[in-house]
């Protein structure tokens, strides 16, 4: 019965007639089309952000020095071939802003929650392809705005990510005019981009689970991707409502921020953070999703307490709409308040204890299988714990008034957002890719570049803390100018340095994936002998995902090395029977 | 070199309770990393495949969660409470000033105003850009606040940190433990003369002081 429902919905999704080039690969409703498009989009902005850094780095170990090379570069990044007081604000503002909304929230969120949400709870598609479709076509949109703003005249956004009113309200205070109120347009554009997202995500996740697939024996990929969609869906109003309000001081003449007219300052600073700390953990659960799938698979073992796995990342979910004052300890908000701040941001630890914990646990007794991707989720939960226990150093209201807006802080970010997301995202990539494009990546090259980025990650982002901790402050394109700071410029140094090879060493990446993807070896099924519904599909799967009826489903996502299989694993979709009899 | 890998000397009379909170916060945290990075290089080691070896079917352990749970939970609110006394005497109330200004920061400059001889903030009070004299040994209570964008008051020597805000006036206290000169950068992204925003603070004794303010106020 249900499985002659699927075949006609199968055929609904067009396989008697042959789409055109454009519907197949640009205006794509298929899920998987569309992830791949989300891929291409942040990789390619990831280039973008990463020449933001890797000029803030030319400048942070050189201040105040030409290089010939620079002049290829548009006026907004350099004038007379140095970087300035002026475009090194400009510089870090996009870097934050690139990497934050147009690479790893595109990666995480749209990437793989558009590629395997449907795969792995067994749906043919999306609740609503259309909607998914303007989803990315709206985001591409925003992203062409912000690189826009790098040609208008005054250069792009230099108020930093976070935008401070009143410097980002009135143009005379930055110089900048356009280029922010573009930042401005772009976010609130792609904050719609990213609801269209987030409601198709909790709708499939909700409604369009296949036969079996309660859902506590969904992955926790799909837990983490549910969570961060239902984040997203509350979160993101709130940003583009002070977005237009600060768009609204900027054009319009109102004074929300400005105190001159009677507006409040740390107005936007509660409202943005408000956005802002639901965010972080937006950025950071579907790593968690990511790594807990690695770490099963290649541990070969269930994941240790994958209830309070899931749990924990509701209670983080829960707790991040509770925690966003701590941005603002040092800010003139009271004082008091931020006692009640500090006890809710120490409780945050709890959760992030518990996964880490459980992570450690599924190791314990298994059989680990050193794969790049095994490498990369390893490298997750390591460089994790060291984001995550700085983090208790800021939560500390007096010891954040000393490290506050330092490089430790721009240390903890990097341990949590590098480390943790980004090592995820390599790990998730070379272990999706064979499903995405039908072909392995070459594992030599991913563990050449797994190994350069980890050594050069930790050389790059770890002297921060020693910065931080002499007081080094952030967002200065010359550190040299304060006496206190001269003798930590070799530190800067060495730091550029190792940035410079870990921009490098990504093009490793980009080189393996372009080689693999006409050359790799060809893809079966299941190359990693795992248990979720996705492996169950052609590599890479076709329209509608699986040829025949769609997979019902038996058991957990874990079941690895489980005593009813001869095997060391035992997919969701094997009937019990068969088990022993399976290969 | 490696003299400055760490902290700045401290001259305030708060200082060492915030070093005290960051030394307790980091051993906790060097004592946790290391014993999750032991346990997970023994397990990686230890659990590494190898032919023939098959992974022990283990779905967890509810003893173990509410052990670690519980750990983590008391040890950080036993943080956050240790942590409050010392926040509150910061920002919260602090001993009774002894010496009173102003200080306005500005787009790029901390502007330092000082009471007239009468200790007024009438037409007489004497405003310098950059310069903070203070006595050692006394509680300075100042006035912060900002003509333009949000700046940040910093004394690295001293681990205050303060945000000025425009619209808003926010008290500040300290007190300085040791005469000399030490630096005020701005901390907050304040624009494009944000890097370079500095000021400096001389703390000396009570009659260098006295002779300094004399001065300025003939210079006037």
């Amino acid at each position: 019965m249900s499985s002659t429902a699927a075949v006609a919905v199968h055929g609904a999704h067009g396989e008697h007639h042959e789409l055109s080039f454009w519907r197949t690969y640009i205006f794509s409703e298929d899920h998987k089309m569309i992830g791949r498009q989300f891929l291409f989009v942040a990789l390619f902005m990831m280039s973008i952000g990463g020449l933001m850094a890797m000029l803030m780095r030319l400048d942070l170990a050189w201040p105040d020095t030409q290089f010939s090379f620079l002049k290829i570069l548009p006026q907004s990044l350099q004038q007379d071939s140095a970087i300035t007081a002026n475009t090194y604000n400009a510089e870090f503002t996009m870097h934050a802003t690139i990497m934050i909304f147009f690479v790893v929230m595109p990666i995480l969120v749209g990437c793989f929650g558009n590629f395997l949400i449907p795969l792995m709870i067994g749906a043919r598609d999306m609740a609503f392809p259309k909607l998914n479709m303007l989803s990315f076509w709206v985001s591409a949109v925003a992203g062409v705005i912000m690189m826009s703003s790098f040609w208008v005249p005054g250069g792009p956004a230099a108020a930093g990510w976070t935008s401070y009113a009143p410097l980002s309200a009135v143009p005379l205070y930055t110089g900048v005019d356009w280029g922010q109120n573009l930042w401005c347009i772009s976010i609130i554009v792609l904050g719609v981009g990213s609801l269209m997202g987030s409601i198709n995500y909790i709708t499939t996740i909700i409604n369009m689970r296949t036969k079996g697939m309660t859902f506590f024996r969904l992955p926790l990929v799909i837990w983490s991707l549910f969570i961060t969609a239902i984040l997203l869906l509350l979160a993101l109003p709130v940003l583009t409502t002070a977005l237009a309000l600060l768009l609204f001081d900027r054009m319009a003449g109102t004074h929300f921020f400005l105190p001159a007219g009677g507006g409040e300052p740390l107005l936007w600073q509660h409202l943005f953070w408000f956005f802002g700390h639901p965010e972080v953990y937006i950025m950071i659960l579907p790593g968690m999703g990511i790594a807990s799938e690695l770490i099963a698979t290649f541990s070969r073992k269930p994941i240790f307490g994958y209830r309070a796995m899931a749990y924990a990342m509701a209670a983080i979910a829960f707790l991040s709409w509770i925690v966003w004052g701590h941005h603002m300890f040092q800010s003139g908000m009271d004082p008091a308040l931020g006692q009640g701040f500090m006890l809710t941001t120490m409780v945050i630890a709890v959760p992030s204890a518990i996964k880490t914990f459980n992570w450690l646990g599924t190791l314990y007794k298994g059989d680990i299988h050193y794969t790049s991707a095994m490498l990369n989720a390893l490298s997750f939960v390591a460089m994790f714990v060291i984001g995550g226990l700085s983090g208790i150093f800021m939560a500390c209201t007096p010891v954040d008034m000393y490290i506050h807006d330092t490089y430790f802080i721009v240390a903890h970010i990097h341990y949590v957002l590098f480390g943790g997301s980004l090592f995820a995202v390599f790990g998730g990539i070379v272990y999706w890719f064979p499903k995405m494009f039908g072909r392995m990546m070459n594992e030599t090259l991913a563990k050449v570049h797994f190994w350069i980025t980890f050594v050069a990650f930790n050389c790059t982002f770890f002297p921060m803390h020693i910065l931080g901790m002499g007081g080094h402050m952030r967002r200065i394109y010359n550190p040299t100018q304060y006496d206190f700071l001269k003798p930590l410029e070799p530190v800067n140094m060495f730091i550029s340095i190792s940035a410079f090879v870990l921009g490098a060493a990504q093009f490793l990446l980009l080189a393996n994936m372009i080689w693999s993807y006409y050359k790799g070896e060809k893809a079966t099924e299941n190359p990693w002998h795992a248990n979720t519904l996705e492996w169950s599909a052609p590599s890479p799967p076709g329209h509608g995902n699986w040829p025949g009826p769609v997979p019902v489903v038996y058991r957990g996502p874990y079941e690895y090395s489980s005593p009813e299989s001869a095997e060391d694993y035992l997919p969701q979709w094997q009937p019990v029977e068969h088990a022993t009899a399976a290969d | 070199m490696l003299e400055h890998l760490w902290f700045p000397h401290d001259i305030s009379t708060f200082g060492p309770q915030v070093d005290w909170l960051f030394l307790l916060i980091f051993w906790i945290t060097v004592i946790t990393w290391a014993a999750v990075m032991i346990a997970m290089v023994v397990f990686l080691f230890q659990y590494r495949h190898r032919p023939g070896r098959k992974a022990e079917y283990i779905e967890g352990n509810s003893r173990l969660e509410i052990f670690w749970t519980t750990a983590t939970a008391v040890i950080m609110i036993a943080l956050a409470t240790l942590s409050k006394s010392t926040w509150a005497e910061i920002k919260e109330n602090g001993p009774p000033g002894q010496v009173f200004y102003k200080v306005t920061a500005k787009q790029f400059n901390w502007e330092i105003t000082y009471p007239d001889p009468d200790g007024n903030f009438g037409p007489k009070a004497l405003t310098v850009e950059n310069e903070m004299h203070v006595p050692v040994n006394k509680v300075v209570r100042f006035d912060l606040t900002s003509k333009d964008v949000i700046h940040s008051f910093f004394v690295p020597n001293m681990r205050l940190k303060q945000d000025a805000v425009p619209g808003r006036t926010i008290h500040v206290w300290f007190e300085a433990k040791e005469p000399g000169t030490y630096e005020i950068p701005c901390a907050e992204l304040c624009g494009f003369g944000h890097s370079g925003m500095q000021g400096t603070l001389t703390v000396e004794s009570e009659a260098d002081f006295q002779k300094w303010l004399k001065d300025q106020y003939a210079n006037q």
